[in-house]
């Protein structure tokens, strides 16, 4: 393994960061107190409670599954397709490094500051509600999980995207229908029967319900299921890009 | 000399059918100054991808300083240094992060006193805190260059290095590779300046349609196709050549007071002071003469004409 090779990608990605490291702090803080004031005040002036949490708190996982999801898959897509884009890509190819190592240091870059904006609004948040971790463990190894799983797709997509449009279509398409529909404002058992049914085919349900309870021990579906889901779904994007690393497809001519 | 980089029967043919390498043999010798010549679309950037990396081939094998490029890659890559064609670089990132990633990249610690050595060489110490995007496209070319050695190459290609950069920079470029070369890197470069090849390289290839057609020392290569003339400048002008002259196949130049002879330089008599005497007995009297070799550009159009026997 080229460790040197993975900390120079990881430093340089983080690098870009930093570079932008008031945006990235005050945008979600500002989109996390906009969501209090919008859904949490205006909202939840009419719904006091679900399953005996306020509002304001129930929302909060949800809040940040949103953003960690959404940051995840377009910081690592664009980590990837940006040096495609400018023809920088010469220079990993032809490096001593292999394509995990690449991974790594990538989706290791982009799964940081995910996991840095969702802490961001995790204290944002408490400003507005009071909020209490049941599971710590349980939330940290989510939310990890959840930035990692997401970075691998958004790797993903920045691989097999060959323009900026395809780099935003499966993220608006396909990701915040699933996240806006997973459970983020809501609790799956306040739908009609029918929709409850088919919420059960969205994973993210799984996901924003398995990281609701390690905050408040409330879950949609059995905690079990939630942590093989996500890690189900991490396991299917390692398969997709080992097969990218055989194959070289969209990068190796 | 040694060998540092083999290539033998490499071939390269993309997805659509297009034969880019038909079967390209050349060994590299350690310190040399190869320049790859050939037109658009002949495969150099295609040779020179499948070596780095880049690109993977069809069938054929590579080795670098022994090591297989596709078994032992991480070996041979290490080897390498490669300055594209195109100035691909990240608009934002500083002039030293580059560099320090580059070198970070090939699996070499950070070393700020080596990095400074590079950017000094390259005149870029003074822009080391500059975001690329402030540079100077001569500048650009010059932190692909520092980005290349960041670790240490032995073999470094230079994709067209010079495409674009005007004649000064040009000439910088010339003598940083005469430095490097003294240091003992091997350099190979691709190129559409014949006059670069002629004046920095030890070897010449010349390539078309996937196929090298030669590669030979630049002086023997000369030698051998190169024709000489000699332009015999008469005090006066005349309307056609003289009868006692015809049977040295001269031609007469527009202004009719030069008389042009081409002549082989391999051959055993070049029949220059017959020709000499024959013009003083004519009765012409000579204000000058001059001679001409034939430049590496006419060589290379002559072979990928096809008119090379």
């Amino acid at each position: 393994m080229n460790w040197t090779a993975i900390a120079a990608i990881y430093r340089f990605e983080m690098a870009r960061f930093f570079r932008t490291l008031a945006q990235s702090f005050l945008s979600p803080v500002l989109s996390t107190s906009l969501y209090f004031v919008v859904f949490g005040t205006a909202i939840g002036s009419r719904i006091q409670q679900v399953e005996g949490v306020s509002y304001g708190a129930f929302i909060v996982p949800g809040l940040i599954m949103l953003s960690v999801v959404m940051l995840s898959i377009s910081n690592a897509s664009f980590g990837i397709y940006f040096p495609k884009f400018l023809g920088t890509i010469y220079e990993l190819l032809s490096a001593p490094v292999n394509f995990i190592e690449i991974v790594i240091g990538y989706v290791g870059a982009a799964a940081t500051k995910a996991l840095f904006v969702g802490l961001v609004i995790l204290v944002t948040a408490t400003f507005f509600v009071e909020i209490r971790i049941e599971h710590p463990f349980a939330m940290a190894a989510f939310l990890i999980l959840s930035c990692l799983s997401f970075s691998l797709l958004g790797f993903i997509i920045g691989i097999w995207a060959s323009n900026f449009e395809q780099m935003s279509l499966v993220p608006q398409l396909v990701v915040t229908p699933l996240i806006f529909l997973g459970g983020t404002f809501y609790s799956i058992s306040m739908l009609p029967p029918v929709w409850q049914t088919i919420s059960l085919f969205n994973p993210v349900v799984y996901l924003i319900s398995g990281f609701r309870w390690s905050f408040y021990g409330l879950s949609d579906v059995p905690i079990l299921l939630s942590l093989l889901a996500i890690l189900a779904f991490t396991g299917i994007c390692l398969a997709v890009i080992g097969w990218i690393f055989k194959t070289g497809w969209r990068i190796r001519s | 000399m040694t060998t540092i980089l083999s290539i033998k029967d490499l071939r390269k043919t993309y997805d659509d059918g297009f034969e880019a390498l038909k079967g390209v043999s050349l060994d590299i010798r350690q310190g040399e100054i190869l320049a790859l010549l050939g037109p658009n679309g002949a495969g150099k950037t295609t040779l020179i991808s499948t070596i780095c990396g880049i690109t993977t081939p069809t069938s054929g094998t590579v080795t670098v300083g022994g090591h297989d490029i596709q078994a032992d890659f991480r070996a041979a890559r290490r080897m390498i240094g490669l300055v594209p064609q195109e100035i691909a670089l990240e608009p934002f990132e500083k002039v030293w992060n580059t560099v320090r990633f580059s070198r970070g990249l090939f699996g070499l610690g950070h070393d700020s006193a080596r990095i400074e050595e590079i950017l000094r060489k390259l005149s870029l110490w003074d822009k080391r805190k500059n975001a690329i995007k402030e540079l100077s496209g001569g500048m650009k070319r010059r932190v692909l260059i520092a980005k290349a050695l960041a670790h240490e190459p032995r073999v470094l290609f230079l994709d067209e290095p010079t495409a674009g950069v005007d004649v000064e920079l040009r000439k910088d470029m010339w003598a940083i590779v005469d430095e490097l070369k003294a240091a003992g890197v091997t350099i190979i470069l691709t190129t559409h300046y014949i006059e670069e090849a002629e004046a920095i390289a030890d070897r010449v290839g010349v390539i078309d349609k996937g196929e090298l057609l030669l590669v030979q020392d630049k002086k023997t290569l000369m030698a051998q196709m190169g024709k000489k003339q000699i332009e015999v400048m008469l005090t006066c002008t005349i309307p056609s050549i003289p009868d006692s002259l015809a049977h040295h196949n001269l031609v007469l130049n527009r202004q009719g007071d030069a008389l042009i002879y081409t002549y082989d330089t391999n051959a055993e008599r070049t029949g220059i002071t017959t020709l000499l005497n024959d013009v003083a007995e004519a009765g012409l009297i000579l204000r000058d003469v001059q001679t001409r070799q034939s430049s590496l550009e006419e060589i290379f159009v002559t072979l990928v004409s096809g008119d090379a026997a």
